[in-house]
This record gives structure tokens, C-alpha cells and sequence, in this order.
């Protein structure tokens, strides 16, 4: 082979001896997901080989040089109620296994720490909460359950992490999201796996999973100065939010104090649960939202702020659990200690003196 | 005496008969205004062997820009626009009216005694309206093509890129009608014209098949066409029913979207059953297993595939009760195909079986049939499909169903009916050559796929990490040979227009009435309207019936 040509077997020595069949598997959930998969490919396996071993079979004893006439047969309901009740038995089972590993994903845990990720043409953009952000690439730390919120910019993208199994699509418009807890430290390929255009096949970067402690480490080297609820704060300002959002009796807006998670009552009646896709929406489309005893005055904000400012804005509100903060926002754009953030959003909460550096990426776990 | 009575005339001193459809009128034009539904049939057996052809160089281009981990051989917006191109040429211009507007056009009637389709020019229209559709596409690809892949998926298609969208979708809007035509005049056809003692149950199972192909065309089809012209508004005058930023939803797209497109794999697959029903019989000798579980198998697939549509939308965001119903839906759906499955392979027990090209197509069919239909429930499994839907697990998996199903299919029909429609065989060594090489080429071309997307390649990128090179290659080479799997029969079918052995009225003894009458079949097919008195698939009536040829000759 050697002196057919170099090149080929430098093909077969090199390439054959050292490719990838399957996936590493680097989250708790991956090993789940991998016996669904491996029980589907088993009876993938054993179907096609009782298939195949029929048609052979029937091949060699009734071909016709051995088996000259054919017996017509019409039928048999025994035989195919056979092949039809297994299969839909085995077929059940699958949906039903499939279904609860589907909810195992995209239900995330309570104590669950929430990054956001915004796709845009052609790259993806994480926002840490304690302010951190990078493009192309995501830094999670081992044995902690992240989440990730995920909104795209412009057009569908897709949020793939083969390593974990898990994927989410990022859409214009709504915030949808994933988790994972990542295991095994190392750097695992992120992929967009939905079409977006030009660059699609260059919306790629690197999931790098650390330990705890690294983890601490890359926050601590890699922060801003401020959180994303600074910048939202900030954006609050910037944006005179608190002109009317100010918690004062006369104010023209609804308090915001405490109203992530609360039930609202709206102008058109009915109830509406603020999470984080209803605060965005009434941002940016303020008027098809009215809570009660408001008047619809406040402008639109849809093509004022990124999807990364909505994300800032909607952090700044989660984080807003008493008026004090927010009249202290209403004087200064200067930035306070920042109030404890909520249990539920967990995570990555900053010590915060104001601007200050090196400390301030620390996780308080 | 009594021997060389029994023996049928000899085969060398046939003749093709002087007079049939394609003798009876010559010229361009008697072609183009024909109302005939065999003409129109090989009208569009010319039309989408052309569209196969352009499919299929663009797949060897996405092949070669595979071939290594960079984007090296077109730049990324050309690889975009070939693949793009590959989907709709394939799926719009080649895959759903391959058997139902070529081989179904050509034998339904002639299937259940009618002298030609219910509307002879609604189906011309709709051979008409497929090549202007045919036309505007290429047209499309010529200035410039589209590169929004086969989905239109908005708002990139309504808002962001630059190409030809409009005129492609104007092109599959067309083309979407002549399928609707094709579809209500099966329909019709079947209904109305059925000769006398054809009952429902009389009739051969590829008729079933088109029935139920029929009318997700028909009920399927005009949903698609809604989507397009609302793309096309969006795009143009930004009315707003998919983008966020003026009150739309994307999501609602993609409702309507595979509304259509789910359902349109059946239209796709629906008519190949068909053929394999026949020609798994007619080489085994035997009526199919169950024939009632196979005629009421499509049937239900085509009722269960219209309410499975959102099982391409778990990761998109669809409520957990959406994933609930669609995902069992899908499972459910599967079911009929396994049934299909296992009756074919049973109506090879005890058969008298014969290895002729159609039936070693037919095998191919249900070998990778098998893997297409049971990779599907891979994806139907919301769990896994999280993992592997948008790779190339998912292009794996269609690329079974599509081509290792239909394509096999296809090629199983036109073989076996090749006689029928030009009075000559296929010359039949090198053709069983060909459908051996097209068997190992595609499972060396699709089979490493699924690694690939297991492996989590995503689909639609022109580059990759090198890690995924080695499959790559593999997949690449096994193009290369189902290239010139594909090509063979192009080849030598076109020889044997003129070398070919006359086939006589019925080369492969089988029951149907097609089988009954002179190859190539007269204008009006029949010369006495035929009267059906035995069920079908019914070997022991024709072996009657030659007895009794072969005493009136004595």
C-alpha cells in the first residue's frame, strides 16, 4: 500500500486509526439521554436483523428454483396483530422515556444559575450576571445547574452543545431556555444548528467547562467592573425609566419593587405572571400590556434597546426588592452596592463596591 | 402436436404492435396538446429526470465541498444557495411528482379499466404548470439563486436575505398546483371511472396508495401556497403575521409550514408503497400479505400524517402538551409502516420468487426502508430528538426514507413497468448491476451521516471540525458510486428504446390489468371495456386465462 501512494495511506494510518464514533459525555443529564438512545438503536438493531433474517430466509427457501409454485395465502390476523402490537408497545415505551427526558431538559431546576444568550447573525453572546460577556464561547462551571436564557436578535439560531445533549433554538421575540449541569471540565464544541444565513457554519465556539474554583478564577479575571443589573440600572437611567417608574404615590408607572414573579393585574382584566418574557414584552410593546390603574402612556422601546439591554433592564427589575433602591436610582446614576439579588436567579451575585475592581468577580456560593 | 401448442409464440418473431399511443400521432405537438394520460406521463418522465439530474449535480457539489473540514471549494454563500437549490429541486420538482405524476399518471387507469384520467386537461394543465414552475426555479438558480434552504424559514427569508425569494416561491406555488391537479384527478379517477366488478377492494394496492398520496396533495398542498403568499406579503409590504417586531410570530410559520411539508413525506413515500406492493407480488407470485391491512395502512398514514406536523418544532418552544400529542401522534404513525414492512416480507413466504431488477430494487427498498422508518422514531422520542434533530442524523434519516425509500421505489416502477410503457425490456444484467451499486452506494453515502450527527454535525454548514473529516470522506466516496448508480439506467433504459427485446403484453406474468393489453397500450387502452371478475393480485385466474389463450390458439 505504502508505495501506491503516500498520501493515501497516510489517509488510512492517520485518519482510521483516530476518529470520533460517539459523543463525549460531559453533563449529568448526557448518560440519561444516551440509554434512551442506546435502547433505540438496540431495538433499531433488532428489528432491522429480524427483517433482514426473514427476507433472506424466505429468499433462499422459496426461490423458485427450489420452491416452484407458490401457496397464496391471504392472510393472517394473528400474524399481524403480532406485528402490529409490538411494535406500537415498543414504540409507547419509547415516547414515553422520551417524553420525561424531554421535560428533564427544558425544566430547570429551582436553584438553577440563569445566563443569557443572545444569537445574533452570525455569533452568540453570553451575559453572565455578575456582568461578564463573551462571544463564541461559554465559561460554566462543573457540578452546578446552569440555565440559559436564550433570545436571538434577528433570525432563528439554534443553541447546541453536543457534549450535553442538549439544545435549544434562540428566537426572535421570546425568550426561550435549556439547562445542564455540566461534569467533566474540558472545552466542548458549540454549534448553531439552525440556518442563519451566510455564516451559519461559522456560528460556532467552545463550551468550557471548568472547575468551581477556575470558575472563580475566569470571573474574577474576566468582569466588567459591573453587573448586569448595574447596566441595567444604568440603562434604567439612561432611558428615564424612573421619570415615571420612580414607586413614588403620585408616580405615572407601576412600581417595579418586587414585581418580578408577581401576579398583575391587567387594564383588560385578567391576571398576568411577570417573568422574564413579560417584562420584556412590556418594554417593548408597553401598550398591549396596561396594568389596572394606569393610563397607556408609555412609548415603545422596540428598536431603543438590544435584546443585550432588554436583558439588562429585565435583570435590573428581578433584582429590585425595595423602593429604597429605586429612589436611590431616581437621584444618582452613580452605582450603589447592589441589593441581594433573588434565590430564585441564584447564582453569581456580586459582592459590589462601586466600580472597584479586582474582588468584585468573586461567586458567593 | 400437443407441445408446440402448448409453448407460447417465440419472443424473437414479436413485434411491437404498429398501432399504440405512441404511434398513433407524431409531431411535436401532438405531444404538447395530448390529453393522453400515458403521453403525459412520459412527458413528465422526461421533465423530472431533467429536475433529478440538476438535483443531483448539486449534491455532488454539496459532496465535494464535504469533502474537506474547510469551506474551501465555494464560497459560503454559494454552498448555501446549492444546497437550497438541491432541497427544492428534489423535493418540489422531483420527489413529489416522481411516481405519482410518471408511473401513477400511466397506470391508474390503466390499473382499474378506464380508458384515461377523469380530466385528460386539467392533467396537461398540471404537467404545464409543473414546467413553468420548473422553468422559474431554474431561472431563479440562474440569476443568482436563493439561499433561505428548502424551508423559507422567517424572518430570514421575509427580512434577511437578498436573494431570489420571491421568485422561487412563486416557482413552488406553481408547481404546488399542478400536484393539486395531479392529486384531485386521482381522486376523481378512482371514484368514477373504476370499469365494472372493480371494487375498492379490487383494486391493486398502488391505486390505494395514490388515493391516500391523493389526498394529503390535494388537502396538504394549498396550506404551502398560503404559506408562500403570506412570505412573499411579509417580505414586500411587511404585513406582519410573522415578525415579532410588527405583532407577528415566527413560530406561526412554522406551523403552517410543516402543516404542509410533514404531510408532504407521505406524499412523498405513499405512491413508492405502491409500487413495492406490486412488484413484491408479481416476483414472488403470490397476492400480497394482508391486503386489507396494507390498503387501510395508507389510509391511516395519510390521516395520522396530518396531525404530526409540530414534532419539527420540540426545541423550538412548543408547550409540553404540544410535545405530548405530537409526539405520540408520531408514534403512532409509524406503526402503519412497520405493518407495511412485515406484510411485504411475509408475502414472500411460501412465494415462488424471482430475482429480476425491480425486486432487487425492492429488497434495497425495504432494507433501507427499515432504517429510514426506524430512525424516525428516534426523533419522534422527544428526548433524543433533542439531541439529534438539526444534525445529520436528521439528513440521514430522510435521505433513507427519500431515497433509499422512494428513489428505490421509483426505480423499482420504472423497471418493472418499463416494458409496459415502450413495448421493450431492460437489458437485465446490467441492471441488477446498477441496483446493487446503488444499494452500496447510498449506504456508504448516508450510513456514516447518522455517526456524523450523532456525533452532533449540524446540518447545512459547508465547514466542520476536522475531527468529522473521516465520515465525511466516506460519505463523499459512496456519492461517487450512487452517482454512477444513477446514472446507468439513464443509460442503458435509453438503449433499449431501440435494442431492447420486445417485451410482449405481459413479460413478468403478472395479474394486473395493465398486464393484459398490448406494450405500449393503445390511445384508448382498452379495446372492450375490460370486466374485473377475481380479486387482484389473483395468480390462479391468470394461469386460467392462459390455459384458455393457449387452447383458443390451438
Amino acid at each position: 500500500m505504502n508505495h501506491i501512494s503516500p498520501v493515501l495511506w497516510q489517509f488510512f494510518v492517520k485518519w482510521l486509526t483516530n476518529f470520533p464514533l460517539f459523543p463525549p459525555e460531559a453533563s449529568k443529564l448526557a448518560p440519561e439521554m444516551d440509554a434512551l438512545l442506546f435502547f433505540e438503536i438496540l431495538v433499531s438493531l433488532i428489528g432491522l436483523t429480524i427483517v433482514l433474517l426473514l427476507v433472506t430466509t424466505f429468499c433462499i427457501m422459496y426461490r423458485k428454483g427450489r420452491h416452484p409454485v407458490a401457496v397464496q395465502i391471504e392472510g393472517s390476523t394473528i400474524l399481524e396483530a403480532t406485528w402490529t402490537i409490538i411494535p406500537l408497545g415498543l414504540f409507547l415505551l419509547m415516547f414515553v422515556w422520551g417524553s420525561l427526558i424531554y421535560f428533564r431538559v427544558y425544566t430547570p431546576p429551582a436553584n438553577a444559575m440563569n445566563i443569557y444568550v443572545v444569537g445574533k447573525q452570525w455569533m452568540w453572546k453570553a451575559e453572565h450576571p455578575g456582568g461578564q460577556h463573551e462571544i463564541n464561547s461559554l465559561h460554566i462551571p462543573t457540578g452546578k445547574p446552569i440555565q440559559l436564557t436564550l433570545i436571538s436578535q434577528d433570525v432563528f439560531h439554534s443553541f447546541s452543545i453536543p457534549a450535553f445533549r442538549v439544545k435549544r433554538e434562540a428566537i426572535p421575540g421570546r425568550y426561550t431556555s435549556v439547562w445542564f449541569e455540566a461534569t467533566t471540565p474540558g472545552t466542548y464544541h458549540l454549534f448553531c444548528t439552525q440556518y442563519c444565513g451566510t455564516n451559519h457554519s461559522a456560528m460556532i465556539g467552545d463550551i468550557v467547562v471548568l472547575t468551581p474554583d477556575g470558575y472563580k478564577q475566569w470571573l474574577a479575571e474576566s468582569t466588567s467592573g459591573m453587573s448586569l443589573a448595574q447596566n441595567g440600572e444604568r440603562l434604567f437611567a439612561s432611558l428615564s425609566c424612573n421619570a415615571c417608574h420612580n414607586a413614588k404615590p403620585d408616580a405615572r408607572g407601576p412600581n417595579l419593587a418586587n414585581v418580578y414573579g408577581a401576579k398583575l393585574a391587567l387594564a383588560s382584566g385578567g391576571t398576568v405572571l411577570a417573568d422574564d418574557a413579560y417584562l420584556r414584552e412590556s418594554i417593548l410593546n408597553p401598550s398591549q400590556h396596561i396594568t389596572q390603574g394606569y393610563a397607556p402612556i408609555m412609548p415603545t422601546y422596540q428598536g431603543q434597546v438590544s435584546e443585550e439591554g432588554v436583558i439588562a433592564l429585565v435583570e435590573y427589575i428581578k433584582n429590585l426588592s425595595s423602593n429604597y433602591r429605586i429612589e436611590q436610582t431616581l437621584n444618582t446614576t452613580d452605582l450603589l452596592p447592589e441589593g441581594e439579588g433573588k434565590a430564585a436567579t441564584g447564582g453569581a451575585e456580586q459582592k459590589a463596591a462601586p466600580a472597584k475592581t479586582a474582588p468584585q468577580g468573586v461567586v458567593k456560593q | 402436436m400437443s407441445d408446440t401448442i402448448v409453448s407460447l409464440p417465440d419472443q424473437s418473431t414479436a413485434r411491437i404492435p404498429k398501432v399504440n399511443f405512441i404511434t398513433k400521432e407524431n409531431g411535436l405537438l401532438s405531444w404538447l396538446l395530448t390529453g393522453d394520460h400515458k403521453r403525459i406521463a412520459i412527458l413528465y418522465m422526461i421533465s423530472i429526470t431533467f429536475f433529478f439530474f440538476i438535483g443531483g449535480a448539486m449534491a455532488g457539489l454539496i459532496r465535494l465541498e464535504l469533502l474537506t473540514p474547510q469551506s474551501d471549494l465555494m464560497a459560503t454563500d454559494t454552498y448555501n444557495k446549492v444546497f437550497t437549490m438541491h432541497g427544492i429541486i428534489m423535493i418540489f420538482f422531483f420527489l413529489v411528482p416522481s411516481v405519482p405524476a410518471t408511473l401513477g399518471n400511466f397506470l391508474i387507469p390503466l390499473m382499474i379499466g378506464a380508458k384515461d384520467l377523469a380530466l385528460p386537461k386539467i392533467n396537461l394543465l398540471s404537467w404545464y404548470l409543473y414546467v413553468a414552475g420548473g422553468i422559474l426555479a431554474i431561472y431563479t438558480m440562474a440569476t443568482g439563486g436563493v439561499d433561505t434552504g428548502w424551508t423559507f424559514t422567517v424572518p430570514l427569508s421575509t427580512h434577511y436575505v437578498n436573494t431570489n425569494v420571491l421568485t422561487t416561491g412563486l416557482a413552488v406555488f406553481i408547481a404546488g398546483f399542478s400536484s393539486i391537479f395531479t392529486g384531485l384527478n386521482f381522486i376523481v379517477t378512482i371514484h368514477k371511472m373504476r370499469c365494472p366488478g372493480m371494487t375498492w377492494f379490487r383494486m391493486p394496492l398502488f391505486c390505494w396508495a395514490h388515493y391516500a398520496a391523493s389526498i394529503l396533495m390535494v388537502l396538504g398542498t394549498p396550506v404551502l401556497a398560503i404559506t408562500i403568499v403570506l412570505v412573499a406579503l411579509e417580505r414586500t409590504i411587511h404585513i406582519g403575521v410573522f415578525d415579532p417586531a410588527t405583532g407577528g410570530d415566527p413560530i406561526l410559520f412554522q406551523h403552517l409550514f410543516w402543516f404542509y411539508s410533514h404531510p408532504a413525506v407521505y406524499i412523498m413515500i405513499l405512491p413508492g408503497f405502491g409500487v413495492i406492493s406490486e412488484t413484491i407480488s408479481t416476483f414472488s407470485r403470490k397476492r400480497v400479505f394482508g391486503y386489507t391491512a396494507v390498503a387501510f395502512s395508507s389510509v391511516a398514514i395519510a390521516v395520522f400524517g396530518f396531525f404530526v406536523w409540530a414534532h419539527h418544532m420540540f426545541i423550538m418552544g412548543i408547550s409540553n402538551y404540544s410535545m405530548l400529542v405530537f409526539s405520540l401522534l408520531t408514534m403512532l404513525v409509524a406503526v402503519p409502516s412497520a405493518i407495511k414492512i412485515f406484510n411485504w416480507t411475509f408475502t414472500l413466504f411460501k412465494g415462488s420468487i424471482t430475482f429480476e431488477t425491480p425486486m432487487l430494487y425492492t429488497f434495497g427498498f425495504i432494507g433501507l426502508f427499515t432504517i429510514g422508518g426506524l430512525t424516525g422514531v428516534f426523533l419522534g422520542a422527544a428526548g433524543t430528538d433533542i439531541h439529534l434533530t438539526e444534525t445529520y442524523f436528521i439528513v440521514a434519516h430522510f435521505h433513507f426514507v427519500m431515497v433509499g425509500g422512494m428513489l428505490m421505489a421509483f426505480l423499482a416502477g420504472i423497471h418493472f413497468w418499463w416494458p409496459k410503457m415502450t413495448g421493450r425490456m431492460y437489458p437485465e444484467k446490467i441492471s441488477q448491476l446498477a441496483a446493487v451499486v446503488t444499494f452500496i452506494g447510498f449506504n456508504l453515502t448516508f450510513f456514516p451521516q447518522f455517526i456524523l450527527g450523532t456525533l452532533g454535525m449540524p446540518r447545512r454548514y459547508g465547514a466542520y471540525p476536522p475531527e468529522f473529516q473521516v465520515l465525511n470522506v466516506f460519505s463523499t466516496a459512496g456519492a461517487t458510486i450512487l452517482g454512477v448508480g444513477y446514472l446507468l439506467p439513464i443509460l442503458y433504459l435509453t438503449w433499449s428504446l431501440k435494442y431492447g427485446e420486445i417485451a410482449g403484453n405481459n413479460p413478468w406474468q403478472a395479474t394486473g390489468l395493465e398486464w393484459q393489453i398490448q406494450s405500449p397500450p393503445l390511445t384508448e387502452n382498452f379495446a372492450v371495456t375490460p370486466i374485473m371478475d377475481h380479486e387482484a393480485y389473483d395468480y390462479e385466474w391468470l394461469e386460467n386465462q392462459k390455459e384458455k389463450e393457449v387452447a383458443s390458439v390451438g
